[in-house]
């Protein structure tokens, strides 16, 4: 037993957490929410250039063919800034489909290897639809390779009409499939549903450490009544109880990577799990720290409206709560996934 | 990242599994906040030390196997898994053991560790009083310095079976004149000696499980001061996160109940048993945080750390899952559940009063209030 992070995996993160820090995320955000891609994807060329968008690439097309914790310690810190894009569809889900695809069994195979080798290097990034946990390619408009999976098929995919998330920031657009990328591709989209899941419940996780600590800062700093307002229990305590909800949810969604990285039995009901706890810590950090800020945590000029967006909109996309509850409830009668396992 | 026990610590469980399946008692002992139920207890811990498994994570020399943490979480598992009964010793084996270990001289581990882990003495805690509860360092309960030793006189209350054990702790005020937080003492003594007066106090369901101890010039020799006089309050604290988090609540018990209460849901048909579906995945998923919770910090302890602040946010985390899981467990027995044993036999009929026993667990160890205070100022930089 080892349940700790490596100090390599520690230091990774770190290293995304600095860069992110100086490169004006906020901003990046509200131009891609306005149609203004070019902030936000030299945010992305940043995080190529870190290894972040190859992470889940195999080695022989040039990524790091690097397992779900890493992912997972990447899509935190993705969450906690709050980078737009489509982290968990190009980062997670599409490099793993196209990666168990049968037709990635080698970089002389065509296209599914020059779209790996893209996504490693940064020039491409990549978006998916898997109805029906996930209707939507977000950010359509921007990625240079949609796809489309549903059941057993995957399929490259064009943009039809856009949909208008409560997230400005996240472009949804309907897609219909157009040429056939392959037919027999169950256990992939399987394993890319999961992996995008789990990226999902990391990005959540970052977006609520982020709420956090922008509302103890303010609660620090806001004086009432001739003191901090964080000085008054009632303030302490819904913060105290935020740091729990995080605190809480980390552990299970590290375990649910291992769970991925082994493929072990319990995978599923362990992703479904950590995602169930992210969200909803997310969700509490989201109405505490408006709740702390006040009337300026509901101005669309304060940041918190850019977490509180994302995390409504994450909770709905990847599966809804219901739907994921469901599955570890179904999970824990089976005797290979039950509560000991 | 790994998260897998090794080959050695599931040998070891295998061990514990197939002896608790042998030896844990069915039905269940009586209640060990009663007179005949205190004394089953104890004989139980007898037989667990004669199996050297009551104090796994103590040296060798003490009784114990020199197990690490990790070992112990399985040890917990497997005990609760199993049903295991309460563990009266547990407020010297969880609370007074570690600060011995911390503080205690040679001769005072010597002298207490041993009879401790046989339950041939039992303690009791004495931290609160009437007039401090929350506020623990109000305490004014006086230690008056006497030719080798110390004259304790005043009140404690709220003592978990104190009028069944045998010897208590606690602070007390040993210099008047000092800060609240300094001229206090920890003291060990006899809960029979000249001068105490014990008196069991019932709780909400009815049995004595409370006591309050009066103390009139109770004299204590200077052997059974821990740490030095006036340091007392460090010293409780230096060990106050384990009692909040690891050591009195381990992971396994609140497994145990979540999966208790997954098998009650299972086999469950009472009205709207399918809206509950969803708490009862919850409490697993809150059971199974709180373990993975514990590894991370049982690693970070193994590798030289120290559990501060963070214990409180265990404390909060696992007595709320507590109570929601007894919660969910009433709502799943329908009218049954305000039938309690003996009327509704073991297990279903032990939710009634398990429920009224999560509800204490948000006041005691430091009430959750205090808990969110401490992380609030500590761990998010709130001012005071």
């Amino acid at each position: 037993m080892r349940f700790a992070l490596s100090q390599e995996q520690r230091q990774f993160g770190a290293a995304v957490h600095e860069l992110l820090a100086d490169a004006d995320v906020p901003g990046a955000a509200r131009a891609w929410a306005d149609g203004d891609h070019a902030p936000g994807l030299h945010v992305w060329q940043a995080l190529a250039k870190a290894g972040v968008t190859g992470l889940a690439v195999p080695e022989p097309y040039g990524g790091l063919g690097a397992g779900p914790v890493d992912v997972v310690v990447a899509c935190e810190e993705l969450g906690h800034h709050p980078v737009p894009g489509p982290i968990a569809e190009s980062v997670a889900a599409v490099p793993v489909l196209l990666g168990a695809l049968p037709a990635a069994r080698g970089p002389e195979h065509g296209s599914v290897s020059e779209w790996l080798a893209g996504l490693a290097d940064g020039e491409l990034i990549s978006t998916i639809a898997i109805p029906p946990s996930l209707p939507y390619a977000l950010d359509a408009d921007v990625a240079g390779l949609v796809l489309l999976a549903d059941g057993g098929r995957a399929w490259l995919a064009s943009a039809r009409a856009r949909l208008t998330s409560i997230d400005a920031a996240r472009r949804l657009f309907e897609v219909e499939p157009t040429d056939a990328v392959a037919a027999d591709a169950g256990p992939a989209v399987a394993a890319a549903l999961r992996l995008g899941t789990l990226a999902s419940a990391a990005l959540l996780l970052g977006a609520g450490r982020g709420l956090l600590e922008t509302a103890a800062e303010h609660a620090r700093t806001r004086e009432q009544f001739g003191r901090p307002i964080g000085a008054f229990q009632a303030v302490k305590h819904a913060l105290a109880d935020v740091l729990i909800g995080l605190e809480f949810a980390r552990p299970l969604l590290y375990a649910a990577a291992i769970a991925v990285g082994h493929d072990a039995a319990t995978a599923a009901r362990d992703v479904t799990a950590a995602r169930i706890a992210c969200a909803d810590a997310a969700r509490r950090a989201a109405r505490t720290a408006l709740q702390v800020h006040g009337a300026i945590g509901y101005s669309d000029e304060c940041d918190v409206s850019l977490w509180l967006a994302k995390v409504t909109a994450l909770s709905s996309a990847w599966g809804s709560q219901a739907e994921h509850r469901a599955t570890v409830l179904a999970a824990l009668a089976e005797p290979d996934t039950g509560p000991w396992s | 990242m790994e998260l897998d026990y090794s080959p050695a610590d599931e040998a070891f469980r295998a061990e514990v599994r197939a002896w608790l399946a042998e030896h844990v008692p069915d039905p269940p002992l009586r209640s060990v906040n009663t007179a005949a139920g205190f004394a089953a207890h104890r004989e139980w811990e007898r037989e667990l030390a004669a199996a050297r498994l009551a104090v796994i994570s103590w040296p060798e020399c003490y009784g114990g196997r020199d197990a690490s943490l990790t070992r112990w979480l399985v040890f917990e598992e497997e005990y609760y898994r199993a049903g295991g009964p309460v563990r009266v010793g547990q407020n010297g084996l969880f609370l007074l053991a570690p600060t011995l270990f911390a503080h205690g001289t040679t001769e005072q581990l010597d002298r207490v560790l041993p009879p401790m882990a046989t339950a041939d003495q039992v303690w009791a805690q004495a931290w609160s009083e009437p007039g401090a509860g929350s506020d623990l360092a109000a305490i004014r309960s006086a230690a008056a310095r006497v030719d080798g030793g110390w004259l304790l006189s005043g009140q404690k209350t709220w003592s978990s079976r104190a009028a069944f054990a045998d010897r208590a702790f606690g602070l007390f005020r040993s210099d008047a004149r000092a800060e609240k937080h300094r001229g206090l003492t920890y003291l060990m003594f006899d809960l029979r000696a000249p001068g105490v007066t014990v008196r069991p106090i019932a709780q909400l369901d009815g049995e004595p499980g409370f006591a309050e101890i009066f103390l009139d010039e109770v004299f204590v020799p200077d052997a059974d001061v821990i740490g030095e006089a006036g340091q007392g309050w460090r010293v409780a604290m230096s060990t106050a996160s384990h009692e909040r988090g690891l050591s009195l609540r381990s992971p396994g018990r609140f497994l145990a109940a979540a999966d208790r209460l997954l098998r009650l849901w299972q086999h469950s048909a009472v009205a709207g048993r399918d809206a509950l579906g969803e708490r009862v995945a919850d409490a697993w998923i809150a059971a199974r945080a709180y373990q993975l919770h514990t590894f991370g910090i049982v690693e970070a302890l193994e590798a030289g750390g120290t559990l501060g602040a963070e214990g409180s946010l265990g404390k909060v985390f696992w007595s709320e899952l507590d109570v929601s899981i007894c919660e969910t467990a009433l709502d799943l027995l329908g009218p049954a559940g305000e039938v309690s044993e003996p009327d509704n036999p073991w297990p279903r009929g032990g939710w009634p009063r398990s429920y009224l026993f999560s509800l204490a667990g948000p006041i005691y160890a430091g009430t959750n209030e205090i808990q969110r205070s401490v992380i609030a100022e500590r761990l998010l930089g709130m001012p005071r």
